[in-house]
């Protein structure tokens, strides 16, 4: 469980750490993420020399790899604002875990610093923006896959499917065993892929059952997880980033 | 581990892969743990209705941790005290020297038949293959067990040994091994186990039974169990033997409802079980049933070694209810026999590298998707991904060291990929024209990336990087400024 979070008020600026897995693969996410934020009135800073927050690394073991790589994310983000991160997945790394990498080293203290800044960019859309949608979309059924990172490593289980509740044009609906995981796991799907498989194969099924043909998520890792299932086997589901499709919605 | 039961199917925690492979392969595995896990994570939902099941974890972990922090005191005390009560307590660096000790007290009494209640550890040091090989027979009292030890298994989960097997399966072991009538009637099934029991309680010289918490103040053994056959298994026999790992030790006596709670709703979703049995001294003088003598057996087996470090000391809070397992994801898939260890799931993958070393349990602290699962259930709150990550960081050569085949995992060929990695990730121009040219020849991407393009479709890198989008972007905004 994560600790109560004390959620400031809205910033005039804020960071965008994009993430390594949208910056190559699902760019237009973090495109609409700034978008969505811009359109509070927030100035988006994104730093360049940004690149990924170390995580592979860090699960396979390989702690002094881990720790170089997000030793090196740690200077980017001077000004006092917040640091929003489109992913319950790499945002449960810079908040819950930067602090115990870095613990008994130089860095301790600004990696603590900076984990305090982290928000997950539906729990700052939520929580600090408060944010309003009008939906301009067609009616449309889609069922949202929390990633188990934002799920239960930053205890954000509501914010995304809240997010969807006030589209009014959606109807949000759930699949079977919702909080179960994808499978997806980084390295955990190369290192043990058959089981990976079993997992993704149920939690396709399961989205597929609801009649669904859009599921939303917030994690792009889930997102070519499921997606690339369905995919593969020609079916018809089709995965967004919760970004895109609540700029796409109200835009 | 099976592998002493000669003639029939043996796992191994090295065989993981292979042993998941055809778990995942087999409908009926599948079938019997999804079944069997979703009941169990429903039931244990609904029992934490009368508790604010927060508040209960954070006591449950507060009274674990305070257990552990004065380990060697309790240790003490509690041996104190049950000799006080008039139990003998033995202590056992391994699971050999527990064998050895019990072996001996059942040749002190001549017994050649012992009766056991279900316990975990005597899994762990097999205990009933020693005792065979002593020409002492040992026979499982708790039904799951019994059908498993009838049908030469090993255990699948720690609390429901035989989850693996359905209502047809289970009338087929017992019809062929003990000539039971085939039926589909759980009853009748649980009538004729019972009866075939009832006769064993009676000639056995021994009764040998786990313990769930042992209490320090008052020298108390606590047994949690549903069916009666661990109260059978500590009263009928002359002698009772209790074997337990020495982290089962709690301080007080009012420590124990708590985890008593947190135990039976965590496990089976219920607010009490059927027998809560404390077992406190052999029977008394002018009392009229009871075993003559009562024997504890501490067994240490590695774990003052896991004692001694700081993070993985909180591996030894555990209380053994399974819920990190009912709600394991791999493990529901996979089944408890694919881990080829005593403990199977999460807790499992925790504890065995310790018990037979990371060479035996290498593929163990990897299968997990780190979902979290376990962590968010586990009734004293044991940080079980951070110590996955923890043993993954051993594993490779990237730990303190203190666990026995650190570093058998770490290879030249992954080394070189996560340096290279940790490379191009700390050069942010290099990351940002690699990422460039990888979206310029995006129709040239693999189609084909090894396992996970047999089940997914490979993912194809962005003509353009957010970083690109972000500077176009910007480039447009200020110019549309200026103008």
């Amino acid at each position: 469980m994560t600790a109560v979070k004390f959620y400031p008020p809205r910033p005039d600026k804020v960071y965008l750490f994009g993430t390594c897995l949208i910056d190559l693969l699902y760019p237009e996410a973090g495109m609409d993420a700034i978008r969505l934020l811009e359109r509070e009135g927030i100035e988006v800073l994104f730093p360049q020399d940004q690149t990924c927050c170390g995580q592979p690394a860090y699960t396979s073991g390989y702690q002094h790899e881990a720790r170089a790589v997000a030793a090196a994310q740690l200077d980017l983000f001077p000004g006092p604002w917040p640091i929003i991160v489109p992913s319950g997945s790499c945002g449960g790394m810079m908040r819950k875990h930067y602090p115990q990498l870095f613990a008994g080293t130089d860095l301790e203290e600004q990696a603590s610093e900076v984990a305090g800044r982290i928000f997950e960019l539906t729990e700052f859309l939520v929580h600090v923006c408060h944010l309003d949608l009008e939906d301009r979309g067609e009616p449309e059924k889609v069922v949202m896959h929390t990633s188990c990172s934002a799920r239960r490593e930053m205890g954000l289980a509501d914010t995304g499917p809240a997010l969807l509740a006030a589209l009014g044009q959606v109807e949000l609906v759930e699949q079977a065993r919702a909080s179960e995981c994808c499978g997806f796991g980084g390295t955990f799907a190369v290192r043990h892929p058959e089981v990976s498989a079993a997992m993704v194969e149920d939690k396709t099924r399961a989205i597929e059952a609801t009649g669904a043909r859009r599921f939303i998520t917030s994690d792009c890792g889930c997102m070519m997880n499921i997606g690339g299932r369905f995919e593969q086997q020609g079916k018809a589901v089709k995965g967004e980033h919760i970004a895109s499709y609540l700029w796409r919605r109200t835009s | 581990m099976s592998e002493q039961t000669a003639g029939v199917q043996t796992f191994t925690p090295r065989e993981f892969h292979r042993q998941a492979h055809d778990a995942l392969g087999n409908p009926q595995i599948r079938a019997n743990f999804r079944k069997a896990m979703d009941g169990l994570m429903a039931k244990r939902l609904d029992s934490f209705d009368d508790w604010d099941l927060e508040t209960l974890r954070e006591l449950g972990a507060n009274i674990r941790l305070r257990a552990l922090a004065r380990l060697p005191d309790l240790l003490e005390k509690l041996e104190a005290n049950c000799e006080a009560n008039g139990i003998k307590v033995h202590w056992a660096e391994d699971g050999e020297q527990a064998c050895r000790i019990i072996r001996g007290i059942c040749e002190d009494h001549g017994a050649t038949s012992v009766i056991k209640g279900k316990s975990m550890v005597s899994e762990e040091m097999h205990l009933n293959a020693h005792l065979e090989a002593a020409g002492i027979e040992a026979l499982e009292s708790d039904l799951g067990e019994y059908l498993v030890q009838l049908n030469q298994q090993t255990p699948s989960h720690i609390i429901m040994p035989a989850i693996h097997l359905n209502t047809d399966e289970i009338s087929e072991i017992m019809h062929d091994k003990t000539g039971t009538e085939r039926t589909r009637d759980v009853d009748a099934m649980t009538a004729a186990a019972r009866q075939q029991l009832r006769e064993r309680f009676m000639g056995a010289g021994v009764g040998v039974s786990g313990v769930n918490f042992a209490v320090a103040e008052t020298g108390t053994l606590c047994l949690v169990e549903n069916e009666g056959n661990g109260r059978m298994t500590t009263t009928v026999p002359p002698v009772h033997v209790a074997v337990t790992g020495i982290e089962k030790v709690v301080e007080h006596l009012r420590d124990v409802p708590p985890l008593y709670s947190l135990l039976t709703r965590s496990a089976t979703g219920q607010h009490v079980t059927t027998y809560f049995n404390m077992i406190s001294s052999p029977r008394k003088e002018g009392e009229h049933d009871g075993p003559k003598e009562v024997h504890l057996v501490l067994v240490d087996s590695g774990r003052s070694s896991i004692y001694q470090d700081n993070e993985l000391l909180d591996t030894l809070r555990c209380i053994r209810c399974g819920a990190c397992m009912n709600h394991c994801p791999v493990y529901t898939r996979v089944g408890g026999h694919t881990y080829g260890t005593t403990y199977p799931g999460p807790i499992g993958s925790i504890l065995s590298p310790h018990l037979m070393g990371l060479e035996e349990t290498r593929d163990l602290p990897t299968a997990s998707s780190l979902c979290g699962a376990c962590g968010e259930v586990c009734p004293v709150k044991i940080p079980i991904p951070d110590l996955l990550v923890r043993l993954r960081r051993e594993s490779v050569g990237e730990g303190r060291g203190n666990v026995a085949g650190a570093g058998i995992k770490r290879t030249r060929k992954e080394v070189a990929a996560w340096k290279g990695f940790q490379w191009l990730a700390t050069h942010p121009a290099a990351w940002r024209a690699g990422a460039s040219v990888a979206g310029r020849l995006r129709a040239l991407a693999p189609t084909r990336l090894g396992a996970w393009t047999q089940h997914r479709s490979a993912p194809r890198p962005a003509a353009t990087t957010l970083h690109a989008l972000v500077k176009q972007y910007q480039a447009a905004k200020t110019d549309k400024e200026e103008r």
